[in-house]
C-alpha cells in the first residue's frame, strides 16, 4: 500500500460525495423530461444543498441529542459505505479491511440511527416512517446479502475489489447466467433501498404513504441537507456496488496510472448516465404498490437471488 | 297525513326546479321526516333564521331531496325555548348539521351528539353569531377547547392524529385515525377549520351584490354557487331567463365540471404513483383554464353568472376555440383513460380500495358524483332539469362497484358526457340577449337556488328582506352529506391508502365550513 493508494482512497470519496447530488439531478431531469414537462437544472441539487446549509436549523422541543446526531451519523456512514466500493479503482485501502458483508453493516447503521431519530420526537409520522423502513429493511438485507454471496462464489471472495479484479482479469467476455438472476434481484433490492418507485415516492407530499420522507419531516436546515446528500449518496453507492458486481469494465485494477483513472472516471460516468436513464424511465412506468405488497417485491427479490445462487451452484455457470 | 297529502299542502316554493314549503309542528315534523324517509327522501340541507324581530320565533328549516322535486319544511320555534325535534335517527347526515346549526343559531335538537361542530372556541359558547342582535364585527378571543374524539380500545390500538396542518398545500381538516398495525379500524374527522361567517356576511349584503361573495363560498364550484344564488333570485323576483343567458351558464358549469374533474383524474394518477398521469391532466386543465380566461376573462369562471345573465357574451371566434377545444379532449382523454386501464399498477392501486356499497350509500344518502359511484342514480341535470338541461337531456353516469376505480371510471364518463353537452350548447346557441335587468325583489319571500355542481347538488336559500337586502342566505354543499362517507370508505383499508381514496371523494373544506 502506497501512499498514492490512500490519496485515491480520499479521492475516491471526495468523488462520490461530489458526484451523487449530479447524479440525483440526473434521475430527476430524466423523470421530468419523461413526464413532458421542462426539467430542473442538472445542479439542483446542490442549490437545494446550498439553500439548507443558509438556513437556520429548527429542532423539536423534545429533540435529544440522538435526533441532532443522527444526520451526521448517516451522512458518515455513506462516505464510509463510499470508501468501500470500487467505483473507480480497486486499490482502495479501505476495502482490503472491510468486506461487503460489513457493507450491508454499515448501510444497516445509518437505516438504525435514522429510523431512531425519527421515532425520537415522537410525531406520529415519525413512528410510521420508522416502522415502515424497517420492514422494508428487514425484507431488502438477506436479499441484498443473497445477490453478494451469489458474485461471491463466482469469484471466491467477499471483498468488493477482489469480485472486480475476478471479472476483469477473465480473458474473454464470460456470460454468467447466475450473475443475471442477480442482476434482476439487485435492481429490485436498488430501488426499495432507496425509497424509489415503486416501494416508495420520493416526490410524494402526502404524509400518510410517505416511508423515507415521513422519517426526516421534522428535520431542517443543516440537518435536512445533510440527510438529503446521505440519501443522493446511498443511491450513488448502490449503483456503484451495482456497477462493481455486474458492469465492472472501466474500473482500474492494481497499479493503474492517472491515464486509466481518468479513463476509469470516464467510463463510470457513462455508466451513471445511463443507469440514471434507465431508473428515471423505470420509475415513470410503475406506479407505487400498496404498502402491502412492498413484502411479495422483496420476497421475489430474494427468489431471484437465491435462484441465481443455485444455478451456480447446480449448473456452475 | 299521507306523502301525497303532505305534497298538496303548502305552497309552491319559487324556485329553479319544483319545490314546496310545508309549514309543520313538532309532532308533523318527526312524522313527515320519516314518512319522507320510508319514501327514500334524503335530507339535503338543514337550516334556520333568526325571526324575533318579525314576529317573536325562530324556524328550522329542512330541506328533503325526493325523486320528483324538493320539499322543504318549516317548523317554527317559540323564542324562549328553541328546540326542535332530531332528525338524525332517520337521516345520519343529520348529526353534523345538527351540530352546525346549534353552533351558528342557537337552535337545540332534543337528542343526538352535542359536541361542537364549526365553533372551535373563535367564540364564546353562550353567543349565537346568526342571531340578530350579535353584531358582525365583533371579535373574540380564541379558546380552542379538545374535542372529545370517539376511542376506539383494544390490544395494539393506536391513534394517528393527522391534520389541521398538512405537509401539502391543502385545506385544513384534522383527521384522527384508529390503528392496528397500518390497518384502519375507524377515522373520526373533525372540519370547520375553515369557517368564514358567510352565512352573516350575507346579510350585509343587497340581492344584487350577492352572487360575488355565494361565488367566493367554494373556489372549485364557483359556477354552482353563484347559479343557485341567482336562480334562487330570479325565482323570487319571478323573471325568466333568456334562453342563450340559460345555455351560457350550463356551459361554464359544465367547464366547471371539465376542469375539476380533469384535475382530479391527474390528482388521482398521482396518488397511486404515476406523476405522468398528473401532468397530462394538468396540462390539459391548464389548456381549458387559459381559453376560459381568454373566453369569459376568468380562468376559473369567478362572477362569471350574474343576476339576470353572464357576464360576458362569448363571439363566434371564442365558440370556434371552444369547438376546437373540445375535439381536442374528445381525443385526449381517452387515450389517456386507456393508459390507466391498461397500467397493472394503477389499477391495483384503484380497485377495491375505499369501498363504499350501495347500501351504505343509499342509507346516509350519498349525493352527486360519490352517490352515483355506488349505484345511487340521482344527478338533477337528469331527475328535475332546469332550463337548459331541459332539452340538453343529459345522460346519467353511473357505476355501482363503488371503489376509487368506479370514481375514476364516472369521472372519466362525465368527462365525455360534459364534452357532449358543451358541444350540443355550442351548436345551437340561442340568439338574442344574454343578459336582462332584475326588478326589485319582494321582501319576505323566500326562493331555492338548486344546481348539480361537479360535486353533486348545491343548494341556496335566499330570503328577501326590505331595499332590496338579503335578510337571510343559507348555502349547502353536498360535501356534508360525503364527508361520513368517507369514514366509512376507509374502514378495513391501510393508513397509506387513506389519501388515494380521500382524492377520490375530493370533498369540500371551504365550502362545507361555510
Amino acid at each position: 500500500m502506497t501512499a498514492v493508494a490512500y490519496a485515491w482512497q480520499v479521492g475516491e470519496c471526495l468523488l462520490a460525495i461530489a458526484l451523487a447530488p449530479l447524479f440525483a439531478g440526473w434521475v430527476g431531469q430524466c423523470r421530468a423530461w419523461l413526464q413532458n414537462r421542462s426539467a430542473p437544472p442538472l445542479w439542483q441539487p446542490y442549490r437545494v444543498l446550498r439553500k439548507l446549509f443558509h438556513k437556520d436549523a429548527a429542532l423539536a422541543t423534545h429533540a435529544s441529542w440522538l435526533f441532532r446526531a443522527a444526520p451526521y451519523v448517516v451522512f458518515s456512514t455513506m462516505v464510509v459505505a463510499a470508501a468501500i466500493i470500487p467505483s473507480v479503482t480497486t486499490d482502495l485501502p479501505l476495502a482490503r479491511v472491510a468486506d461487503a458483508i460489513a457493507l450491508v453493516g454499515v448501510f444497516a447503521t445509518g437505516r438504525v440511527f435514522i429510523s431512531l431519530a425519527a421515532m425520537d420526537v415522537g410525531t406520529a409520522f415519525g413512528s410510521m416512517g420508522a416502522r415502515r423502513e424497517m420492514m422494508i429493511g428487514f425484507l431488502a438485507e438477506p436479499a441484498l446479502l443473497m445477490v453478494l454471496f451469489c458474485a461471491f462464489m463466482t469469484y471466491g471472495s467477499t471483498a468488493l475489489p477482489s469480485v472486480v479484479e475476478g471479472a476483469l482479469s477473465q480473458h474473454a467476455v464470460v456470460l454468467h447466467p447466475s450473475l443475471f438472476f442477480a442482476g434482476v434481484a439487485f435492481v429490485m433490492v436498488l430501488l426499495a433501498e432507496n425509497a424509489r418507485l415503486p416501494v416508495d415516492n420520493p416526490s410524494t407530499h402526502l404524509e400518510l404513504t410517505m416511508i423515507h420522507e415521513a422519517m426526516i419531516l421534522e428535520y431542517s436546515a443543516r440537518h435536512l441537507a445533510l440527510l438529503e446528500w446521505a440519501s443522493w449518496l446511498k443511491l450513488f453507492n448502490y449503483a456503484c456496488i451495482g456497477f462493481a458486481l455486474f458492469l465492472p469494465w472501466g474500473i482500474a485494477v492494481h497499479g493503474a496510472g492517472i491515464g486509466l483513472l481518468a479513463l476509469a472516471i470516464g467510463a463510470l460516468l457513462v455508466k451513471l448516465v445511463i443507469a440514471g436513464a434507465a431508473l428515471a424511465l423505470f420509475e415513470t412506468l410503475s406506479a407505487k404498490l400498496r404498502l402491502f405488497r412492498a413484502p411479495e417485491f422483496l420476497t421475489m427479490a430474494f427468489l431471484f437471488a437465491v435462484l441465481g445462487l443455485l444455478v451456480y451452484l447446480l449448473l456452475g455457470v | 297525513m299521507t306523502l301525497d297529502l303532505l305534497l298538496q299542502e303548502g305552497c309552491q316554493l319559487p324556485a329553479n326546479v319544483p319545490a314546496r314549503q310545508v309549514p309543520v309542528d313538532a309532532a308533523q315534523w318527526i312524522a313527515n321526516a320519516q314518512r319522507l324517509h320510508d319514501q327514500g327522501g334524503c335530507l339535503l340541507a338543514l337550516w334556520g333564521a333568526d325571526d324575533r324581530d318579525r314576529d317573536g320565533v325562530f324556524r328550522v328549516f329542512a330541506a328533503f331531496l325526493l325523486p320528483d322535486q324538493l320539499v322543504v319544511l318549516e317548523h317554527t320555534l317559540a323564542g324562549a325555548n328553541p328546540v326542535y325535534p332530531a332528525l338524525d335517527p332517520w337521516f345520519p347526515v343529520a348529526n353534523r348539521l345538527q351540530r352546525a346549526l346549534y353552533d351558528l343559531l342557537g337552535l337545540k335538537a332534543d337528542g343526538g351528539d352535542a359536541r361542537p361542530w364549526l365553533r372551535h372556541g373563535g367564540w364564546p359558547e353562550y353567543l349565537f353569531p346568526l342571531r340578530r342582535e350579535v353584531g358582525a364585527t365583533q371579535s373574540y378571543a380564541n379558546h380552542p377547547r379538545p374535542y372529545p374524539f370517539v376511542p376506539v380500545q383494544g390490544d395494539g390500538v393506536h391513534e394517528i392524529a393527522v391534520g389541521p396542518v398538512h405537509a401539502g398545500t391543502i385545506e385544513p381538516g384534522h383527521f384522527r385515525f384508529s390503528v392496528v398495525g397500518e390497518k384502519v379500524l375507524r377515522l373520526e374527522a373533525r372540519l370547520g377549520y375553515t369557517h368564514k361567517g358567510i352565512a352573516k356576511r350575507f346579510e350585509k349584503l343587497s340581492l344584487q351584490e350577492g352572487h360575488r361573495l355565494a361565488a367566493r363560498i367554494c373556489g372549485d364550484s364557483t359556477v354552482a354557487f353563484s347559479w343557485a344564488y341567482c336562480a334562487a333570485l330570479e325565482a323570487v323576483t319571478e323573471i325568466e331567463l333568456p334562453r342563450r343567458a340559460a345555455s351560457l351558464r350550463a356551459l361554464a358549469l359544465e367547464r366547471e365540471r371539465l376542469a375539476n374533474h380533469l384535475g382530479d383524474l391527474g390528482a388521482l394518477g398521482n396518488d397511486a404513483g404515476l406523476a405522468f398521469g398528473l401532468m397530462q391532466f394538468a396540462s390539459l386543465k391548464e389548456r381549458l383554464v387559459r381559453l376560459n380566461q381568454e373566453v369569459f376573462q376568468q380562468r376559473y369562471l369567478f362572477d362569471y353568472v350574474v343576476p339576470g345573465g353572464v357576464a360576458v357574451d362569448p363571439g363566434v371566434r371564442a365558440v370556434r376555440a371552444l369547438l376546437d377545444e373540445a375535439a381536442m379532449l374528445e381525443l385526449a382523454v381517452p387515450a389517456l383513460r386507456a393508459i390507466y386501464e391498461n397500467h397493472a399498477g394503477v389499477q391495483d392501486r384503484f380497485r377495491d380500495a375505499g369501498v363504499l356499497s350501495p347500501e351504505l350509500a343509499r342509507a346516509h344518502g350519498a349525493l352527486g358524483l360519490v352517490g352515483r359511484a355506488s349505484g345511487v342514480a340521482q344527478d338533477l341535470r337528469v331527475d328535475l332539469p332546469w332550463p337548459p338541461y331541459d332539452r340538453l337531456r343529459p345522460n346519467r353516469a353511473l357505476a355501482s362497484a363503488g371503489d376509487v376505480a368506479a370514481r375514476v371510471q364516472l369521472r372519466f364518463d362525465e368527462v365525455m358526457e360534459s364534452l357532449r353537452l358543451c358541444r350540443s350548447l355550442l351548436e345551437t346557441l340561442p340568439p338574442g340577449s344574454s343578459q336582462l335587468a332584475l326588478p326589485a325583489a319582494e321582501s319576505g319571500r323566500l326562493g331555492i337556488g338548486l344546481i348539480e355542481g361537479w360535486r353533486g347538488p348545491v343548494m341556496i336559500a335566499l330570503e328577501t328582506a326590505a331595499d332590496n337586502r338579503v335578510r337571510r342566505c343559507h348555502a349547502h354543499d353536498p360535501s356534508w352529506q360525503n364527508w361520513p362517507l368517507v369514514e366509512y370508505a376507509i374502514i378495513g383499508n391501510i393508513v397509506p391508502d387513506f389519501p388515494l381514496i380521500n382524492k377520490s371523494f375530493n370533498l369540500a373544506y371551504s365550502g362545507a365550513d361555510g
